[in-house]
């Protein structure tokens, strides 16, 4: 039993939660294999997407995932620019709670927006990325693609290579897999890593070679193009000459090493096409695997509405 | 016109003694063991008995503001505090860089008539940090310093010429130190607990090389210069070697900086986001330091209301900064003489005769002559503080629920109690 009404990070999940909802995840993932994608586990309730940022893959999972599960589903799409002249965000929320929403899938460029939000909702909040914080369903995806890969997470050591500074995946991804026992560790230039990231647990490596060597799994975090014009390294193929990971690299790895990608790819920046496209890719049984923890994070947040509130 | 306050403690510069204290036109006329005279007596048995408290660094925003506070809320909320004078910013709607503002001020003071209000100038027209405000006229119009407070000078030369020009007036620069490049749009300390939520950070050094600019600026020219609301342990460091070297340099901290730490930004409560940010532990003790060693040389609010709504928002978008004019003594005594860092006569200096000294403000003091800007206080009251309970309008404090101890139960200004009874 999930103990809280929102999914705001994986900071604050324990990990028998984390475990919880894998396990879920896992007969979601099952689920998705067969012929008929449908259930009617969340008839009669209802989820928004409430994204305040760009996004394809999160939104589109989340609606999907209520889709599947029989939940009612609408969207809101509001500018970023609108952010700071609009309503307020506790005002949208208020809104959406005397609509009777029972999920709200939040997607903002502030750190702590969901977290605002929670506390001024009833609906449950699952966040779906918020600024430089966390983005746990994305770190949730990423270990059940490992865990279902392994068979295990204690004892894998995950390199984690690219803009980490600016990454919630990494930092959501840190916490949830120190939690269950892997090992973390990080790559990228100075200028692209967070102060004091050591102290969550995470090991900076001093190459790339030493970042991957031993790896069971090697994740690229996006680079955006803004990070340049924000002077954070020189230019892209500078950043993928130095930082990047290629097919030479990935025999520091272990045998049957996997290749991670929140997505979507800058091709040839942080990974080459060829790691993208090969056979340690499972880039693309993430995307599933992110439809099955959101469907199993609905259903136990479902559940907790149920019996607690 | 006489009132006769007997039976308390007087907190002295050097001591803390039992003595009557009378005063007289508006003058302490007298300090003795026992003083009997047919007058308005204030028996302050089991009370302590203050030069009246000084905030060199207050928001009342007015004029622009007054949804956040205005003169009479910020005064009715300084007399609350202890306070007896204090000194406002100038970053108000319109910016006070000219006499009109300057005086403006001075008569919703008049009006008011609570606690002594001490308009501060720009430095900068429409704190631009381009030219030169109107200083002379503003010093004629009774400002009693200088500041483009909320931000720095960014151009050393316009803030040379400045402090230059401005000391022909005996004007003193109070520097808010920030290289805002290097803040980059950070919102809280850069460190483990940046990187743990998600909240831009904004480093140290951010705030120590406007420090240090500002002190080597003071000792090419010769010209006193003072440091506000230190916030970094490096930067109470480069003022502590200036001093040694003999540079005219005074600096001020907050209760917030000797008594928080970042960790309170981990809840995302709003209430924690000041400018400069709160740092670690190591920044706290420090800033301890310095005040105990005479490095900072003063305690002030950087009191900074705002309106519920400006904070009741995403942490990035809220306001800076905390309402503190009301919860700095009783924080200070007891974190710092309760806890027994400092001395009462300590904490006085700090709070009174320092402030006074740094911008020649008269009061300061308890001695016979001086003006009678007395505060007396309750140190056995303990309570819990609750910002619902401010005069301010500005209920924004990380420090609701706090027990602390120490209370002002009276507040004379001139003579006048504006405060308790």
């Amino acid at each position: 039993m999930l103990s809280k009404k929102d999914l705001l990070g994986l900071y604050d999940c324990s990990p028998a939660e984390i475990c919880e909802i894998l396990d879920e995840a896992d007969n979601m993932r099952a689920f998705l294999s067969g012929k008929i994608k449908k259930s009617d586990l969340l008839a009669g309730k209802s989820l928004i997407t409430l994204f305040y940022e760009n996004s394809t893959r999160t939104r589109t999972s989340f609606e999907l995932a209520g889709k599947y599960l029989g939940a009612n589903e609408v969207n809101i799409s509001v500018a970023a620019s609108s952010v700071q002249k609009g309503e307020t965000l506790i005002d949208t929320g208020k809104t959406l709670d005397a609509m009777k929403i029972d999920f709200i899938a939040i997607r903002h460029p502030m750190a702590g927006a969901p977290a605002l939000l929670a506390k001024n909702v009833k609906a449950s909040v699952l966040n779906g990325g918020d600024g430089m914080n966390e983005h746990p369903t994305q770190a949730l995806l990423d270990m059940l693609t490992l865990r279902r890969k392994f068979g295990k997470i204690a004892g894998l050591k995950v390199a984690i290579l690219g803009d980490i500074k600016h990454s919630r995946v990494a930092k959501s991804n840190l916490f949830g897999l120190k939690k269950l026992g892997a090992e973390v560790v990080m790559y990228s230039p100075q200028t692209l890593m967070p102060k004091a990231i050591e102290r969550f647990g995470a090991k900076i490596a001093k190459s790339r070679e030493e970042a991957i060597d031993g790896a069971d799994a090697v994740m690229g975090l996006r680079i955006q193009l803004e990070r340049q014009h924000g002077g954070l390294f020189p230019s892209l193929s500078e950043y993928s000459k130095f930082y990047g990971v290629n097919d030479g690299l990935l025999k520091y790895a272990k045998r049957d090493a996997v290749i991670l990608h929140p997505g979507p790819v800058n091709r040839g920046v942080e990974l080459t096409p060829s790691l993208i496209d090969g056979k340690s890719s499972e880039i693309t049984e993430q995307v599933t695997c992110g439809l099955a923890v959101r469907m199993a994070l609905l259903k136990l947040l479902a559940e907790y509405r149920e019996n607690n509130l | 016109m006489k009132l006769l306050i007997k039976n308390g403690t007087l907190v002295l510069g050097d001591c803390v003694k039992k003595a009557d204290l009378l005063i007289e036109n508006g003058k302490i006329a007298k300090i003795a063991d026992k003083i009997d005279e047919a007058c308005k007596i204030y028996d302050a048995s089991g009370k302590h008995v203050f030069a009246g408290f000084i905030d060199l660094h207050v928001h009342l925003r007015e004029p622009g503001f007054e949804g956040k506070e205005d003169i009479e809320s910020g005064s009715k909320a300084a007399v609350a505090g202890g306070f007896t004078q204090v000194c406002c910013m100038p970053n108000t709607n319109p910016v006070c860089d000219n006499a009109v503002v300057t005086s403006y001020i001075k008569y919703r003071q008049q009006q008011v008539n609570l606690c002594k209000i001490n308009p501060i100038g720009a430095i900068t027209r429409g704190q631009e940090g381009k030219a030169m405000a109107d200083i002379g006229k503003m010093k004629q119009a009774g400002v009693v310093a200088l500041s483009d407070d909320g931000k720095s000078v960014a151009d050393s030369n316009v803030m040379r010429l400045a402090m230059e020009y401005a000391d022909d007036f005996g004007l003193k620069c109070l520097c808010h130190c920030e290289d805002i490049n290097l803040v980059d749009g950070g919102v809280v300390n850069e460190g483990c607990n940046s990187t743990l939520t998600g909240l831009k950070g904004s480093l140290r050094a951010a705030e120590d090389i406007m420090i240090a600019r500002d002190i080597a600026l003071s000792e090419s020219l010769d010209i006193p210069v003072h440091i506000c609301h230190v916030s970094s342990y490096s930067g109470v460091e480069i003022i502590r070697s200036a001093k040694k070297r003999g540079v005219k340099v005074t600096a001020e901290t907050c209760p917030h900086y000797f008594i928080l730490t970042d960790d309170i930004i981990t809840s995302f409560d709003t209430n924690s986001k000041v400018n400069p940010p709160v740092r670690e532990d190591r920044d706290r003790k420090a800033i301890i330091e310095g005040l105990k060693d005479g490095t900072l040389d003063c305690i002030v609010t950087d009191h900074a209301p705002h309106a519920l709504k400006d904070k009741q928002v995403e942490y990035n978008l809220a306001a800076f900064g905390i309402s503190g004019i009301e919860t700095s003594f009783a924080l200070s005594y007891t974190y710092l003489v309760k806890t027994g860092l400092l001395t009462l006569s300590q904490l006085s200096r700090l709070m009174s005769y320092n402030p006074a000294k740094i911008v020649n403000l008269e009061g300061g003091s308890l001695k016979e002559g001086e003006v009678a800007d007395i505060t007396v206080a309750d140190l056995d009251a303990k309570y819990v503080i609750n910002s619902d309970k401010f005069l301010s309008k500005g209920k924004n404090t990380p420090f609701n629920g706090f027990e602390v101890y120490g209370k002002p139960v009276c507040t004379i200004v001139d003579g006048q109690i504006k405060f308790g009874k």
